[in-house]
């Protein structure tokens, strides 16, 4: 993590526990633009770790090469300056607010997307993003509610939180839900999982991080399942019973053979990610979100200190 | 399983020689396509004033930097990052794009279904599997960007890129009905059955 120092953040005395952290949209417009770019350009450790964890492991003689491929690019990109990825993805922002933090909200919302705007057009990047209906491209990655931004909150003092994920959408088309009953048990949403991941194939960019969501309403399994498509390698799902199906299905997903880029081999997934939420008495939902092998993200942590740059 | 080196564009009889499994690097010139160029050119009826005969074609949407057109430059176009895009959702344009256009090689990420194989086996093409998302690699192989073509659906506009060794590709569908995909997803099926009884789901 590196540490940049930033006008705008911070104003007040760091010593002073009690005056809250005031963060500037313009601050939030810089790390908005700067977060786009570096994640297009620069994997983190955990997913440069599970390259590593599935090039050891491989067996099968063509999934190596792929894999090596795989990880030669993320070395010529980070030697070029040049993003890993052609997709620059629909960009999410995911915003984590602390305690005693002072923001306006609204401003934060339209420097995250003046920020995405000037990142497209500065370095440039290409532009992904098109009306629905008419498909037609502004040429600044944003649309009607894009780039998509999600809010939350947490309990750490003087902090805000910004994280960026390019989402791709080859892996992004590779998005299903289904409304099980509970009649229909676990044991459906393990075949539910097994049986999209068979369907994706080769088409969502594997090796792949599978996120799955159980639970909740229909819009909030499926977004579980992105909480936990792009939640970093390692991490574990905080419900038991969730941690268990993680251990369960990443073992079954890599049983198939369907391997780097659906030709063949061990490393079909880096692991199957599960989050889970209360659901209501009559439902048992499943959803599935695919992350490709370009499992992209890059934060920005604003405190007293300053600005820090991560993943 | 050889390795072929061929400069673009080819003869049916050179792609015909090239069978599942086979290594390929191209040469000279390679076009970039995409969801919406074969939407405008197949069911809007646009037509391109590249010749598209013997060539092949990338699943592509690069990004770009603009630059002054030139001598050799006529797209104003430099090359940012051009890497591939997934296949599956093109293949209703294979058949169309070898028949009227004569394409004789895709390249993507993903595969083609059981048409592209009736296609390359009835008209003489394959399918080249390039890493999907090594971009900054594959970047490393464009020389320029030197035309382009409906430039209005940028970036989704048909690229003519100059290329130099590009590859190594992996054949992974050829014109003897020959596809890793079909292997690798029916081999997927035969294991799924022992997958689900060792979750207690079958």
């Amino acid at each position: 993590m590196t540490l940049m120092s930033k006008p705008g953040v911070a104003p007040q005395d760091a010593q002073d526990d009690a005056a809250p952290l005031r963060v500037e949209p313009d601050a939030i417009e810089e790390a908005a633009k700067l977060l786009y770019i570096r994640a297009c350009k620069i994997l983190p450790d955990d997913i440069k770790a599970g390259f590593a964890r599935l090039d050891a492991s491989e067996t099968d003689g063509t999934a190596r090469t792929i894999l090596a491929t795989m990880i030669e690019n993320i070395g010529v990109a980070e030697r070029m300056d040049n993003l890993l990825c052609q997709d620059t993805g629909i960009p999410i922002f995911n915003v984590l607010v602390g305690r005693n933090v002072q923001v306006d909200g609204w401003a934060l919302k339209e420097a995250i997307a003046r920020g995405t705007a000037r990142a497209t057009r500065e370095h440039p990047l290409r532009s992904s993003v098109v009306h629905p209906i008419t498909r037609r491209n502004e040429h600044t990655s944003c649309g009607e509610r894009v780039p998509v931004i999600n809010i939350d909150f947490t309990d750490a003092e003087r902090e805000l939180r910004i994280e960026m994920i390019p989402k791709g959408s080859g892996s992004e088309n590779g998005s299903f839900l289904q409304m099980l009953i509970p009649a229909d048990g676990v044991a459906a949403v393990k075949r539910f999982v097994v049986d999209r991941v068979i369907q994706a194939g080769g088409k969502v960019c594997p090796p792949t991080i599978v996120g799955v969501g159980v639970g909740g309403t229909s819009d909030l399994c499926m977004h579980l399942a992105k909480i936990a498509a792009t939640r970093p390698l390692g991490s574990r799902c905080t419900d038991a019973e969730g941690a268990k199906l993680e251990v369960e299905l990443s073992e079954a997903v890599n049983s198939l053979g369907i391997g780097p880029q659906g030709l063949g081999g061990d490393s079909t997934a880096f692991a199957v990610h599960v989050e889970t939420a209360g659901t209501h008495i009559t439902m048992n939902p499943v959803a599935v979100n695919i992350q490709c092998h370009s499992a992209r993200r890059a934060s920005a942590t604003f405190t007293p200190a300053g600005v820090a740059i991560g993943f | 399983m050889a390795h072929h080196t061929l400069h673009m564009p080819i003869t049916e009889d050179q792609v015909r020689a090239l069978r599942i499994g086979d290594t390929v690097t191209l040469e000279d010139l390679l076009f970039g396509i995409r969801d919406a160029t074969q939407i405008h050119m197949f069911d809007h009826g646009r037509r391109t004033t590249f010749d598209l005969r013997g060539h092949a074609v990338i699943h592509t949407a690069p990004n770009l930097r603009k630059v002054e057109r030139s001598g050799t430059n006529h797209s104003g176009y430099e090359a940012v990052c051009v890497g591939t895009t997934t296949s599956d959702r093109m293949e209703r344009f294979t058949r169309p794009l070898m028949e009227r256009e004569g394409v004789r090689i895709i390249i993507g990420k993903g595969g083609l279904r059981e048409g592209s194989l009736d296609a390359f086996r009835d008209l003489g093409g394959v399918y080249l599997a390039v890493v999907g998302g090594a971009a900054a690699l594959e970047t490393t192989w464009i020389e320029a960007v030197e035309d382009v073509d409906l430039d209005d659906l940028n970036p989704e506009s048909l690229y003519k890129f100059r290329i130099k060794g590009f590859g190594p590709l992996l054949v992974a569908m050829d014109s003897h009905g020959g596809s890793l995909y079909a292997t690798v997803n029916a081999e997927a099926a035969r294991r799924r059955q022992a997958v689900l009884e060792k979750l207690g789901a079958a």
